[in-house]
Order: structure tokens, then sequence, then C-alpha cells
């Protein structure tokens, strides 16, 4: 929600909440170790990587000495050691990210602690440093992704238990987490690019993990394809970028780039779009969000990790660590939460109509990375990485559930050599008798993210819509306003599918069969410590940003806590000086929404509409019950279908994307490589060979020719010479 | 007598390279480039009495050349003329592209 009051705070405000103990005046901040968070990953990822090369090693010689591989079965020796390894060293790297959160938090910070290493990249005017930056943004990212990191590392010791590849997969994950950290941790923008290409390479190799399976080593292509457009944009800005301020590092090129650009000027909205398409693609946002959705093709712990909690989330922090920028072309950051809002109803309105979990999941993804795009786009930066770090935790916790659910249904059906799909919700029902812990986690997350009082997701999401409501002001104030109406559409579409989604997998009778159900269990421990541990974070969460009007009405309740606006106050350095361009050039934020109300009106409205719709669709989804997959036919026609069919984007990009640049490739295949280059290359060698040929017809062999044509010529040379 | 000499010594060499383009016989056309070599030394001794001891310097080093060359020359054609029992260069045209 709103906030005037923080709006307008200025840059050395104290980083405290109300009730944090009063910080030690004039200690300054010591971090303890970083670079060994960063460094600890990838050591996991080197001797992951080690071990597997030595279990390929040894399956190899089992396959050429006559033996087949064994299938689905790894020697318990051979997982001894990533087990420990790979949830371990993520694990250190969150304690040690916790010991320099508690030093931060202590301290006054006005300015980023820079660890620069060496001199990565100096040419002439170009000076790019290895370095690291540690500030309250980094901070909170780092958190994220270690913590939640850690939850999902041992979360895959239960799933991944049964796979070839599992030292594989732990060295790809632990190497995920060495990138991401680069990403959010680089004190300058190549840095981050290194993280941001690093993440999508991980990305890459985890989507098509099993890559023995055609579709899934493909959606690991279109991944990697997708995110190369958006590479494209982060260069062309940081390009332009270094062209106009000459430099790369976040403190030299957002302290320069008031004085540098003119409000609203064309350099400066030329570098938000671009990153914006940047962010586009790594976010998975309208146009580029098609290959997020194929990536749940890997297996779930990384779709909960990689492609819902962390690495989706790097276009948010890119925005979020470029708010100067932003704040200094309107135009951009409209085109920011237009894409946000957009892409929040577009890919709601798809999670309506599929039945296989993970999808609903990957849509849902999207339409909340939608709506963080709509926080850091109107202006609310912190709220945008406050929903982030909400969203980590009951994304994450949804997926990992979905992830137990798919692992219980795939044992069943495995068991009783049914087959049938594991991920298809038409298949499950009636679950919760089966797994109850993976039962109520679940519904944890899904009354956060369908933004329902006290949960997480409603102190975030609401906050995010609050302001795209409030920020209704300048030039574009009309299109914020419809901006609010449509965030407010998709989060009423979120609760609907979120409890269609529940009610079809744990609800109503069992739908596998009755051999079957005799095979359901409940997920091992290693499973369901993971998501108790983000549930209890779901309803917490939200709890270190509750708006300071919120905690004072209901009823003293939120006394207790003592975080108002906590997460505001903790990222004001960061957006400090955005927000300064903002109020500078906009005016005051409206402290309200745009048909007048404050902050507890909407709160509570919004609770009691998301809990009406959370009933209806529960008690609706309910009475027409489902059926199995295989006596459920497509739906057809209608809207339904369209829906079920993602509203043809696929085909529509396959239409005017995909085959327009293969036909263009094949005519520059055929015509310009094989007609032109090589009929060049072709026609000279000819034209070399048929002089050649006929140069030797002159060579007879006959001693007489010779000297009757050398006599010739030196008649002529005399002939010449006396002429 | 300058243009006396130099008259006898053109007449040689153009009866010396009448002789190696219109005979066959491998021999007669060696012959032949004897007889242009010595229509050059002819040349050089005539004009070395004007133009200084040069010439007849040169004369010596045409006919050192000159033996070796007929001592390889005259190799080359019995080899060849073992091989196929004539010296008629008309046969030998193996060597071409």
């Amino acid at each position: 929600m709103g906030f005037t009051e923080h709006l307008v705070l200025p840059p050395a405000v104290s980083l405290l909440g109300a009730g944090w103990a009063p910080a030690a005046q004039g200690a300054a901040y010591e971090p303890f170790l970083p670079g060994l968070i960063l460094l600890l990953p990838l050591l996991g990822f080197l001797l992951n990587g080690a071990l597997a090369l030595a279990a390929g090693r040894r399956s190899a010689d089992r396959i050429r000495s006559g033996g087949a591989a064994a299938e689905g079965s790894v020697e318990p020796a051979g997982r001894m050691l990533p087990t420990w390894i790979g949830p371990g060293v993520v694990g250190v790297a969150f304690l040690l990210t916790l010991i320099n959160f508690g030093r931060m938090l202590g301290v006054e910070l006005n300015e980023p602690v820079i660890r620069s290493y060496w001199t990565w990249m100096g040419t002439g005017n170009l000076n790019v440093e290895a370095a690291i930056q540690l500030d309250p943004l980094s901070m909170v990212m780092m958190m994220v992704i270690t913590g939640v990191g850690f939850l999902i590392h041992v979360f895959s010791v239960g799933y991944m238990k049964e796979d070839p590849g599992y030292a594989r997969y732990f060295a790809y994950l632990n190497l995920f987490v060495f990138f991401m950290l680069t990403l959010v941790m680089g004190a300058n923008f190549p840095m981050m690019f290194v993280g941001w290409e690093g993440v999508g390479l991980c990305s890459y190799l985890l989507i098509g993990f099993w890559f023995h399976d055609r579709p899934k080593a493909d959606a690991g292509k279109k991944a990697f394809i997708v995110n190369r457009i958006g590479d494209f944009g982060f260069l062309v800005a940081m390009f332009i970028l270094f062209a106009t301020l000459g430099t790369l590092d976040y403190v030299g090129v957002f302290e320069a780039a008031p004085e540098a650009f003119v409000y609203g000027g064309g350099i400066v909205t030329a570098i938000t779009l671009f990153l914006l398409l940047g962010a586009t693609g790594k976010s998975a946002q309208i146009p580029l969000f098609v290959w997020l959705p194929d990536a749940m093709a890997g297996p779930t712990p990384v779709s909960a990790l990689i492609h819902a909690a962390t690495m989706v989330t790097a276009g948010v922090y890119l925005v979020a660590r470029s708010s100067v920028l932003f704040a200094l072309a309107p135009a951009g950051s409209v085109a920011v939460a237009t894409i946000g809002a957009l892409t929040a109803l577009f890919a709601a309105t798809i999670a309506l109509q599929q039945v296989d979990i993970k999808r609903v999941l990957a849509y849902s993804t999207v339409s909340q990375l939608g709506f963080m795009f709509l926080g850091v786009g109107v202006g609310a930066y912190a709220a945008g990485v406050f929903h982030l770090m909400t969203h980590a935790f009951f994304k994450a916790l949804l997926f990992l559930g979905a992830g137990a659910v798919i692992h219980s249904m795939h044992h069943a059906f495995h068991a009783t050599h049914k087959d049938w799909d594991a991920q298809d919700m038409r298949n499950m029902g009636g679950l919760r008798r089966f797994m109850p812990v993976t039962w109520i986690t679940m519904w944890v997350a899904t009354l956060a993210i369908a933004g329902i009082w006290p949960f997480a997701g409603f102190f975030s999401k609401d906050e995010i819509i609050w302001a795209s409501g409030a920020a209704a002001r300048g030039g574009f104030e009309f299109i914020y306003t419809g901006l609010w109406v449509v965030a407010l559409a998709a989060a009423v579409l979120t609760a609907i599918y979120m409890t269609r989604l529940m009610v079809m997998t744990f609800h109503g009778p069992s739908r596998a069969g009755e051999e079957e159900e005799k095979h359901l269990h409940g997920a091992p421990l290693t499973m369901t410590v993971p998501l108790i541990a983000l549930a209890v974070l779901s309803v917490f969460g939200g709890w270190v940003n509750v708006p300071g009007s919120i905690r004072e009405s209901f009823f003293g309740g939120f006394g207790l806590l003592p975080m108002s606006d906590w997460l505001d106050r903790w990222l004001a350095p960061i957006t400090a000086d955005a927000q300064a361009v903002l109020l500078a050039e906009l005016g005051p934020v409206a402290d309200q929404a745009p048909v007048g109300g404050g902050h507890v009106f909407w709160g509570a409205v919004a609770t009691v509409v998301a809990t009406a719709v959370v009933i209806l669709t529960a008690r609706s989804i309910a009475r027409a019950g489902t059926r199995p997959a295989i006596e459920e036919g497509l739906p057809e026609g209608g809207i339904r279908k369209l829906l079920y069919n993602k509203w043809y984007v696929d085909e529509l990009y396959d239409r005017i994307v995909v085959r327009p640049t293969l036909g263009v490739s094949r005519w520059a295949w055929r015509v310009v490589d094989q007609l032109l280059i090589d009929g060049t290359v072709n026609a000279v060698g000819n034209v070399t060979r048929g002089v050649g040929w006929f140069g030797s017809l002159f060579q007879t062999g006959q001693v007489n020719t010779y000297a009757f044509i050398l006599t010739l010529g030196v008649l002529a040379v005399l002939g010449v010479l006396i002429l | 007598m300058l243009t006396e000499a130099l008259v006898v010594s053109a007449l040689l060499f153009l009866i010396g390279t009448f002789g190696v383009l219109v005979r066959r016989n491998a021999i007669i056309m060696f012959l032949c480039i004897e007889l242009q070599l010595n229509a050059a030394n002819l040349s050089f001794v005539a004009l070395s009495r004007h133009l200084g001891i040069d010439g007849q310097v040169f004369v010596f080093f045409v006919m050192t050349v000159a033996a070796a060359e007929a001592a390889v020359g005259l190799a080359i054609i019995i080899s060849i003329f073992r091989h196929y029992q004539t010296v008629n260069v008309d046969n030998f045209n193996l060597l071409k592209w």
C-alpha cells in the first residue's frame, strides 16, 4: 500500500523499524567472509561435478563390459557425498548470509559496502572490477536465494533419490546458486550479466536434465533461445549506459544518472526499454513468457528454485536495482507496469483451464511476476521486492508440494503399471487423506497467494495493487488507473485458479483407482521439513512490511509486531534516489485508491473478496466434480478451449516468428549460402581450372614446339627492342 | 674486319637455329646448339678487340659450359636411345601435363 510517509524519507533515514534496538551510532558494517558466500556453491559444483563425471565413467564402464546401466538406481555410496555436499554448501552460505544480515541490521548504512577482488576488464575508459556489493537489496536477495535454495536442496535429496544423475543434479543446482549469487552480489552491470547468463545456462541444463527425452531437451533449448532475445536487450542497454556515462559500476551510474539524463529524455528511455526487454526474457513477461511453462519439463525442485523463487525474479531485481534510471524515464516505467499488469491477467486466465498441476503453477508464476513488474513499474520498488520475497516462499512451497504429489502419484502408477499422467490433476483427487502435511502446507501457500489476511501474500500483493492505484499521477495517470483495475481482476483470478488446483488435487473422491490408493504415500522427512519451513515463512513472511496504518487499526493485533514498514525502510537507501526523482517530478503520492478509501478499508475488502472467491470456487468445483483424464475429453469450443490452449500463443509465435525465421534461414542457406557464397567460391575454382586446362594445351611434350615458341619469343623481344 | 666477323657469326647462328627447328635427330639438334654457342663465341672474340679483354674471358666460360653440356646432353641421348632404340625427338613426348 502506498504510504506517503516513507516515500519521502531522505536517504540518510534510519533503517530501523520502530521496535528494533537503537543503532550503535558510528558503527560501520563489517562484512563477514562475503566472498565465501559466493565461493561455497562454486566449490560444491566442482566437487559434485567431479563425482558426477566419475559416476558417469563407472556406468559407461558397466555398459561397455556388457551389463546394462542400472535403470533408476544409484548405489548408496554414490549418493552419500552429493547428499552432504550439495545442500551443505548452500546451508553454510545461508548461515554466512545470516551473519552478514545480522551485522548489517545494527548499523546505519549510507554507502554500499564494495569488495573488489581484481580488475576484470581494464581497457581505455572501460574499467570493470570483479567486485561484489553488499547493500540492503542484495542482502534481501541473498537471504532468499540461499535460504529458499537450501530448503529446496534438502527437498531434492528425497525427490531425486532414485535418479541415476544424482550427483550431476546437485552439481548443476550448486552452480545455479553460485551464478544467482553473482547476479545479485555483483557491483556492476557486467558482473550482473555474468550471473544473468550463468543462471540461463543452469536453467537450460536443468530443464533438459532428462535430455534423453526429446521434448524435455527441446524445452531447454526453447528457454535458452527465448532468453537470448532478452539478453540482447540487456547488452544494448549496457552499451548505451557506457557510451553516455563512461562507467558501468552501480555506484557510478546511479550517482551520475540524475545529472546526466534529462527527465523523460530519449536516451534514458531507450536504456530502460532495453533493460525491460532483458527483464521480460528472464522473468517470463509478455512477450517472452512462452519458455517458462515449458520449463516445467525439468525436475520439480528445479521448477521451485529456478523457475519460481529465484532466477525468474532477476528481472524484478534488475528494475529495482536500476530504479533511478526507471524513475527518470516515465515512459519506461509505464511500459514495465503495463507489461506486468497485462502479463498478470493474461497468465492468470490461462492458469484457469490447465490440467497439469505444474503448468497451473507455472502460469501462476508468470502472473505473480507480472504483479512484481507492476510494483516496480509504478515506482513501488520496495513493494516489488517485497512480493518477490513472499512469492519465493509460497511459490517454492507450492512447487515442492506439487513435487511431493507428483512423486507419490508417479510411484502409485509405477507400482501398478498404469499408463496415466502423474501430473494431471484430473487423475488425482482425495490426496489429503494420503499426504496430510503436503495438503495443509499447500493450503497455507494457496491462502497466501490468494492474498488473504494475515498470510504473506496479502501484504505484498495488495501493497502492489494499492501502489498502482495510488501512483496515478503525472502524464500517465489514466493508464495507471487502468492497470489498477487489471491487477484487481488478476488477483481475483489468482484465488480462483489456486482453489481449483487445491480442490482437484486434494479434495473429493480419489480418481487414481483403488489399487493405486494402496501405493499412495506421504512424503519422506527430507521433503516434508522444507514444506513446513516454507509454510511458516508463507504465514509470517509478510509481517516484515505491515503498513503502519493497518498495524494500528486491527484492534492493536499487530501492535505485537515491531516491523511496521520495515522492508520499506530497509530498502530506503536503494530506492531513495528514485523516490526523490519521482517526488520532484510528479509530486507526492495520493495515499488512497483511485475511487477513494484508505488502507484498512481496501485491505478488509480484499480479504473478504478473496475469501469469498476461494469458498465459492471450492464449492462449485467440488459440485461440478472431475473425471479422470482418459474419461474426460479436451474442452470443446468457446473460451474454455481457448484458455486450455493458452490463447494459442505458442501457435501464434510459431506462425509469425518461428516459421518465418525458418523460412528466411532456409532461404539464406539455399540462396545466399549455397548459391551465392558457395557458387562464387566454386566459380573461382572452376575458372582457374579452365584456364589451366587451356594453358596445358601449349605443353605438347615436343621439344620442337618449345624451341619454335622460344625462337618466336626471342624474335618478338628483339623486334620490340629494335623498333 | 669486325663487320665480316659479325656477319659470319650471324650466319652461323642462323644455321644453328634453323637446324634446331627443322631437324628431328637429337644429335644433329645438339650439334646445332653447339653451332649457336660458337657463333656467340665468335662475336665475343671479334668485339673484344675493341671493347677489352672481357669478351675473350667470357669465351672460356662458354666453352667450359658447352663441354659440360655436351657431356650431360650426350649421356641423356644415349640413355634415351637405349630405351627407345631411336633418337628421333618426335617420339619423345611423355613430358607434358
